[in-house]
């Protein structure tokens, strides 16, 4: 394995194939914990540590698990991580862990963990399968982290809880609610397909 | 009995678990673009969430919370859902096969859902007794199959319409998604 695919295994998750823009994956996280810059960037460092861990161990039992029962293992394998996540944020990340609610267990069924387990980690080296996994990984952080920033200055006027705006900002309640949610990302979805084009 | 209709009205409309609650949204997006994927999909939902609620919450009350094991309940939860689906294909394939014909994909699919998870773990967080269980386990997917089938007729319209390149497919479907979400916040009002 060449020093440069490694590299590059790493960075198409930074933009060529970035979740959720690029690659339409794990969207039903990416609405609900956006609503500010702190709740999005929590969940893409809990999604990331799933993901690697996940790519780390499926990568090396690619060869022992009959092809058959594999989503069953993939599940397993990926369950078993969220639920050492939701145990660590529970005990040492508490408050984040009320904001993310029911979204840390959901990890188990987020798209991109199964999606990059099936497409690469059962199909790669441990090396690879963990640069995609860290790619993916923080390629959703940042997306996840911009949408939320985006959301939560304009929805409510502060970024990461500060205040932005002068007191007399009237906050666009419309983007920390439901329906904002879908408009930014799909905003931002068309945004990315033409900076994509160019 | 009053209460329980409220539940109802409420996890179809007010606290739509597709368009205000946000779960579900892969599928939704995936096979919204002609209506009898869209209803295929949403009788599947429908289907296998009703069962999946009941299972999982006897799960969790007979053999987890009396051995203390509460905390695993995402591993027990996604194991029994995922068997259940496969359960389910095998059964229809034998029993109902123009119902198994007409899910088609849809149905494997069904196991990755986050609504079918996200209900189940809504079950046990709101701490529903069992009838209240029951009613969450059938309203919720009614209001997602509803969503879905609502926004699939709108979809069929946009697709003959003009609209610009980097906008097409996805992107306008969040942005009609996000509208959809906006009128049905206006069911706040009725509780």
């Amino acid at each position: 394995m060449s020093e440069t695919s490694l590299v590059q295994e790493f960075t198409k998750g930074l933009w060529k194939e970035i979740p959720p823009f690029r690659l339409v994956l794990g969207l039903c996280p990416t609405l609900a914990v956006t609503k500010g810059i702190e709740t999005g960037v929590g969940m893409g460092i809990a999604l990331t540590f799933v993901l690697v861990c996940s790519n780390i161990l499926i990568a090396s039992l690619r060869k022992i698990i009959p092809n058959k029962v594999r989503i069953a293992c993939f599940i397993v394998v990926i369950a078993t991580f969220v639920v050492i996540v939701e145990l660590t944020m529970q005990a040492f990340t508490y408050p984040l862990f009320l904001k993310l609610g029911i979204f840390i267990p959901l990890i188990v069924v987020n798209c991109i963990v199964l999606g990059r387990a099936e497409a690469f980690a059962s199909k790669n080296g441990i090396g690879a399968s963990i640069a995609d996994g860290l790619g993916m990984g923080l390629g959703y952080t940042i997306a996840l982290g911009t949408l939320g920033s985006i959301r939560e200055i304009f929805g409510a006027g502060t970024w990461f809880g500060h205040a932005v705006f002068g007191a007399s900002f009237q906050p666009f309640t419309f983007m920390v609610e439901a329906p904002g949610a879908f408009v930014c990302l799909g905003l931002m979805l068309g945004l990315m397909n033409l900076a994509g084009k160019e | 009995m009053g209460d329980y209709i409220l539940l109802a009205i409420s996890a179809i409309l007010v606290n739509n678990i597709l368009l205000i609650q946000y779960l579900g949204n892969c599928p939704f997006l995936g096979t919204s673009k002609k209506m009898d994927t869209a209803v295929g999909m949403a009788m599947g939902v429908v289907f296998v969430l009703t069962m999946a609620g009941i299972v999982t919450w006897i799960v969790y009350k007979v053999f987890l919370v009396p051995f203390g094991l509460e905390y695993i309940r995402t591993l027990a939860f996604i194991l029994v859902i995922a068997a259940l689906v496969q359960f389910v294909e095998l059964f229809l394939k034998k029993s109902i096969p123009a119902l198994y014909a007409g899910l088609g994909i849809f149905l494997p699919l069904i196991t990755t859902n986050c609504a079918v998870f996200g209900v189940c773990i809504i079950n046990i967080d709101e701490q529903y007794n069992f009838l209240e269980m029951l009613v969450s386990s059938i309203a919720y997917p009614i209001g997602f199959g509803l969503a879905l089938v609502l926004f699939a007729g709108i979809r069929e319209r946009i697709i003959i319409g003009r609209v610009p390149g980097p906008m097409q497919d996805v992107a306008i479907g969040l942005v009609t998604a996000g509208f959809m979400s906006l009128s049905f916040l206006g069911f706040k009002g009725m509780i």
